[in-house]
């Protein structure tokens, strides 16, 4: 019986892990391509949700159609944020761009109360929700959706950074946005990428966790603020000890809610991401960077 | 220049007539207070509809005793700091004279020692018990107690001889109240709570409680909060595969819970206000007819369903409303006549406050529903 439990909480951390871990490459993405935390990284998951919910009633497409669909909007959202909110800025410090994106993220989060009212919305799942027995627990299948959007998401991440110019140029921007520029890189070109990326990523990430924990205007916040906790743990890194970053905080937080208290949930969280900011501010796997001078 | 001057004195003439017009039936100012915005909105926006619509139409019938009643209504955003500064604008500036509302009890706490102090009446929508109780001269309520929801589902479980419970309560005012009453009357009723847990009010996955649950071998799963969190329990309930009865609370009362719990809200037992199941009352129900007709109302003004929420206002409202039919228009009067209330049928049940009970409700104000088939039937 006690193995069973621990086998649930761990299924049920990793599946929320992989939640996590997708919002915080998010992060991870326009931190590295532009040096910001972009706090409006969640309001693009509440997006995700919300505008494939308008697709599939209002549109009345079918699911398969409703997602992409969704997912192209969410990107045009976040271009116009970046084009809006980020590139007219006349000083970009980092303290200020950070600043914008907090009202960024205010301001979307209103606009989405207008546009779909205060209501909680459910999304069908995507293949049934006929429970799959797994040793003495049990995961939905749309648990398994998750684990393997995460999986290929993280592939293709994998694929772009490493094997196409422009994955490589967004790199050479992470490493040092001067030289990026000197050697013919338009940085600024990047940071739009990197939007685009993100925003989508995050608006995958919304729909495919939607059916399971619906979604609102305002889910946004904590599933946001969860995904900045993957990133720290991580170290800032769009590879994988983010998604590592991501699952364990899952599992933590589903063991420490099982055998603990439920009450602390939330505070176990926080505490490793104040643990992880004071003791190893590199992230749990990175090497300590060397100051730059 | 003449014809200047005869305008001027027509202007003023017809602005001195249509004063004096007024004034013989001047308009009755009733304030309210309710959390349209923020996370309490679901409370404070059928209340703010509901106690629109209910004005409008006593407007349109010709008012209450030749007059006009007129909504001076705010939005506290569920802010008791807001809701108090609201509170002394309606009874200073806008010289209200009786407040509906707040929607939450932790805001009403906060407005009583104003309306106290000015001597307004105040109807609150809250159901926090310690609104009313102790008693206090100026302030009635016309939410059910959670005392009676908790009251409701303890009863059904001892008649059917279940005497373990599991809990499972929001962290927020809401379900921190509910697990009070759950752990104060369980022994009352003969029943032991065998593990007791909490889940945050924007958790997307309570899995981990429901398998601590699980393992804990109760005979029952009371779960109190109010939508999402209960409706992903009951999902992730279904997920678990656990056939334990699962019970919640009166905070999920609303179609809207049966929409996002999906396949898996069939079989779930709440207490509920009989507005959810005024079609299926029996004729000899007193609340019957109010309750259709705020249904209907409701339906026909925001394309949506009533909820209880909305039932307070309604009820606040119309309580007043009575109060100024037999005679009454200064704050003290109408606190007087709202004493006398007596059996009045209204939607959160049928009301009868006296100089000791300014809730005014009984246990038959709540009644055990259970989902089927995507709809609420009345438990026997």
């Amino acid at each position: 019986m006690q193995f069973d439990q621990l086998l649930q909480y761990t299924l049920s951390g990793l599946s929320t892990g992989a939640i996590y871990a997708l919002i915080g490459i998010g992060f991870s993405i326009i931190y590295n391509a532009t040096g910001i935390i972009n706090f409006a990284q969640g309001e693009f998951v509440m997006l995700g949700g919300l505008l494939t919910l308008s697709s599939l009633e209002l549109l009345k497409l079918p699911l398969w159609a409703a997602i992409p669909c969704s997912v192209a909007f969410s990107t045009v959202i976040g271009i116009l944020f970046e084009r809006l909110a980020i590139r007219p800025l006349k000083q970009p410090t980092p303290i200020n761009l950070v600043i914008i994106t907090i009202g960024g993220s205010i301001l979307i989060r209103g606009l989405a109360m207008l546009v779909w009212g205060k209501d909680t919305h459910a999304i069908p799942p995507f293949s049934g929700d006929t429970p799959i027995p797994v040793g003495g627990a049990t995961i939905l299948p749309q648990h398994l959706w998750i684990l393997a959007i995460t999986l290929i998401i993280i592939i293709i991440n994998k694929i772009y950074f490493y094997h196409t110019i422009s994955g490589k140029a967004m790199r050479a921007c992470a490493y040092n946005r001067r030289a990026a520029g000197l050697v013919g890189i338009d940085v600024r070109r990047m940071v739009l990428f990197s939007f685009i990326i993100s925003s989508a990523m995050g608006a995958v990430a919304g729909i495919i966790v939607a059916p399971l924990t619906m979604t609102a205007y305002d889910v946004g916040v904590m599933l946001g603020l969860k995904g900045f906790c993957a990133a720290i743990i991580g170290g800032m890194s769009s590879g994988i000890s983010t998604v590592i970053g991501g699952l364990i905080l899952g599992v933590l937080e589903s063991l420490g809610a099982g055998l603990i208290s439920s009450g602390y949930k939330d505070a176990i969280a926080f505490i490793i991401l104040l643990l992880i900011l004071f003791i190893r501010p590199q992230g749990l796997f990175g090497k300590a960077d060397s100051e730059r001078v | 220049m003449k014809m200047k001057c005869l305008g001027l004195l027509c202007a003023f003439t017809t602005l001195f007539f249509s004063t004096t017009l007024f004034a013989a039936s001047a308009p009755i100012k009733i304030g309210a207070l309710f959390a349209v915005t923020g996370p309490a909105a679901f409370l404070g926006e059928p209340e703010r509809n509901s106690a629109k619509m209910v004005i409008d139409e006593i407007n349109k019938a010709g008012g209450v005793k030749g007059h006009k009643l007129e909504l001076v209504a705010y939005d506290t955003s569920g802010d008791a700091t807001k809701a108090v500064q609201l509170a002394t604008k309606l009874i200073k500036d806008d010289k209200v004279v009786a407040i509906i509302g707040p929607s939450t009890t932790g805001e009403t706490m906060a407005v009583i020692p104003v309306a106290e102090k000015e001597q307004i009446p105040l109807i609150s929508c809250s159901a926090g018990s310690k609104i009313t109780d102790p008693l206090k001269k100026w302030i009635f309520k016309t939410a059910q107690n959670d005392a009676l929801a908790v009251g409701k589902i303890y009863e059904y479980l001892q008649k059917n001889k279940q005497t373990t419970v599991s809990i499972l309560t929001v962290s927020d005012g809401f379900g921190a109240s509910g697990r009070e009453q759950l752990k104060n009357q369980a022994a009352k009723h003969g029943i032991t709570i065998v593990s007791d847990d909490t889940y945050g009010p924007k958790d997307t996955d309570m899995t981990a409680q429901l398998t601590k649950i699980r393992g804990s071998h109760a005979q029952a799963i009371i779960c109190w909060g109010t939508n999402p969190g209960p409706a992903v329990i009951a999902k992730n309930a279904r997920q678990l595969g656990i056939k334990t009865p699962l019970f919640m609370s009166h905070g999920v009362s609303s179609k809207k819970f049966i929409e996002l719990a999906g396949e898996a809200a069939e079989g779930i037992k709440l207490p509920s206000g009989k507005v959810v199941v005024a079609d299926t009352l029996s004729g000899s129900d007193k609340q019957k007819k109010s309750l259709l007709a705020f249904v209907k109302d409701y339906q026909k003004h925001y394309k949506a369903e009533g909820d209880h929420f909305g039932g307070h206002a309604w009820d606040a409202v119309n309580l007043i409303k009575t109060a100024i039919e037999s005679g009454a228009v200064t704050p003290a009067a109408i606190r007087d006549q709202l004493e006398k209330t007596r059996a009045f049928a209204g939607i959160g049940g049928s009301f009868t406050y006296s100089p000791q009970d300014h809730a005014g409700l009984g246990k038959d104000a709540f009644v055990l529903v259970e989902i089927k088939n995507k709809d609420w039937m009345i438990v026997k």
